[in-house]
């Protein structure tokens, strides 16, 4: 039996951002995902993802780097369970915990 | 504007039935309080292990509330999903907020976990019957897609009070699992409108299985909780007396029931008039059709 892949990736960002409190969206469903965005002390963004879909990791790498290039965050750590989410689905999951960030902060 | 309760999340469910930003959450995901099965098994598993519980205020009075998300594994109970529910019914004994309000949404035993599991969900009959005991209302919404079945429907029946919209379902064996068992011919579970004139919320008021009927509408999920917990403030607690009376009612149904027959045939036999067009009419017809001599819940 195969487990879970676990990939890290991180970035240096511009964006610094305020303390923030934690933001969860979407949910681990089949071809869905859930994101947690959380503030971390360092100028970086850091993307942990745990995935049931393994051998994908040249995919997430750049799924997270357009992500990145999009939003720069600066001070967050992105924690993401997946169950097979496609790329373009991965990608609206985190626009809209970017969405959801920008909404939170005053 | 109407926003349907089936369509939301649970966290969705929770902010818009309570009173507006007063949800307090316990073990959020960020807390990571997971499965410790999952993982081993190759199954992802979630931050919040597929359930919400935290305290609120609803109509400004402090209560207590869980809620199931359905998306994940069906909102099976695991060990964690059922230790965070047992452990809020357990705070409910010491804080004694007016009520506890569970969001159920549940295909019952995650069966990933299923020894772990099974105890979970008798752990949390358990809570709930000394919630009720202490005098706390303990009460249950059920309006997602997935229904409420297994060791869930069972915490259901366990509670004071029940509200279902009529897309809800019920029930203790799902349909797959009764025609697994039984054979097509028992029940067929592709048969849409055989199972929710079976399990459906129009069924369960009509007999009197869940209290109120309300439309697939958050508002009128919230109406419901608000009205169910200002009854409850001044109804007694469960007593002998009352489980008995329920226990005769629950007799005089089994005896009325006819052999082999389906729900429309029940409805027709406890009163209930135009029974054959119960699945075309909406919840505010259904709701003028209940007879008197349909079971009460404990609490009215």
């Amino acid at each position: 039996m195969t487990g879970m892949e676990n990939l890290h990736y991180e970035f240096v960002g511009q964006h610094r951002l305020p303390t923030f409190a934690p933001i969860l969206v979407g949910v681990v469903a089949s071809g869905n995902l859930e994101v947690l965005i959380e503030p971390a002390a360092s100028d970086r963004c850091a993307f942990r993802i745990e995935t049931s879909a393994r051998g994908f990791g040249a995919i997430w790498q750049a799924v997270v780097r357009d992500f990145h290039e999009r939003h720069g965050l600066a001070g967050a750590t992105v924690s993401i369970n997946d169950m097979g989410a496609t790329p373009a689905v991965v990608s609206l999951r985190l626009d809209q915990a970017a969405s959801a960030l920008a909404g939170a902060r005053p | 504007m109407n926003i349907s309760f089936a369509e939301c999340t649970a966290r969705e469910r929770v902010s818009r039935l309570l009173d507006a930003g007063s949800f307090e959450e316990w073990l959020p995901p960020a807390a990571r309080v997971m499965s410790p099965h999952l993982a081993q098994l190759g199954v992802p598993s979630a931050f919040d292990d597929g359930i919400a519980i935290g305290q609120g205020r609803l109509a400004t009075r402090r209560v207590f509330i869980a809620a199931q998300e359905g998306e994940f594994m069906g909102g099976g109970v695991g060990e964690v999903h059922g230790a965070k529910l047992t452990g809020l019914l357990q705070r409910a004994l010491r804080d004694r907020p007016a009520a506890v309000l569970l969001l159920a949404e549940s295909g019952g035993v995650r069966l990933h976990e299923a020894n772990a599991g099974l105890i979970a969900v008798s752990e949390v009959m358990r809570a709930v019957l000394d919630v009720r005991d202490a005098g706390i209302p303990v009460i249950v919404l059920i309006g997602g897609a997935n229904g409420c079945f297994g060791g869930m429907g069972i915490v259901a029946r366990c509670a004071d009070h029940i509200v279902m919209s009529d897309i809800a379902r019920l029930s203790m064996s799902g349909p797959e699992v009764i025609e697994a068992s039984h054979g097509v011919e028992e029940f067929d579970s592709r048969d849409r409108a055989l199972v929710w004139r079976t399990t459906g919320g129009k069924h369960r008021y009509l007999t009197g299985d869940c209290d109120v009927l309300v439309d697939d509408d958050v508002a009128a999920f919230r109406a419901a909780a608000v009205a169910a917990v200002e009854a409850a403030a001044t109804a007694h607690p469960v007593s002998l007396a009352s489980l008995e009376q329920e226990h005769a009612q629950l007799a005089q149904r089994l005896a009325q029931t006819p052999d082999g027959a389906d729900a429309i045939a029940l409805w027709q036999r406890i009163g209930v008039r135009d029974a054959a067009r119960i699945p075309y009419l909406n919840a505010d017809a259904v709701r003028a059709l209940r007879p008197d001599a349909a079971p009460a819940s404990i609490t009215s």
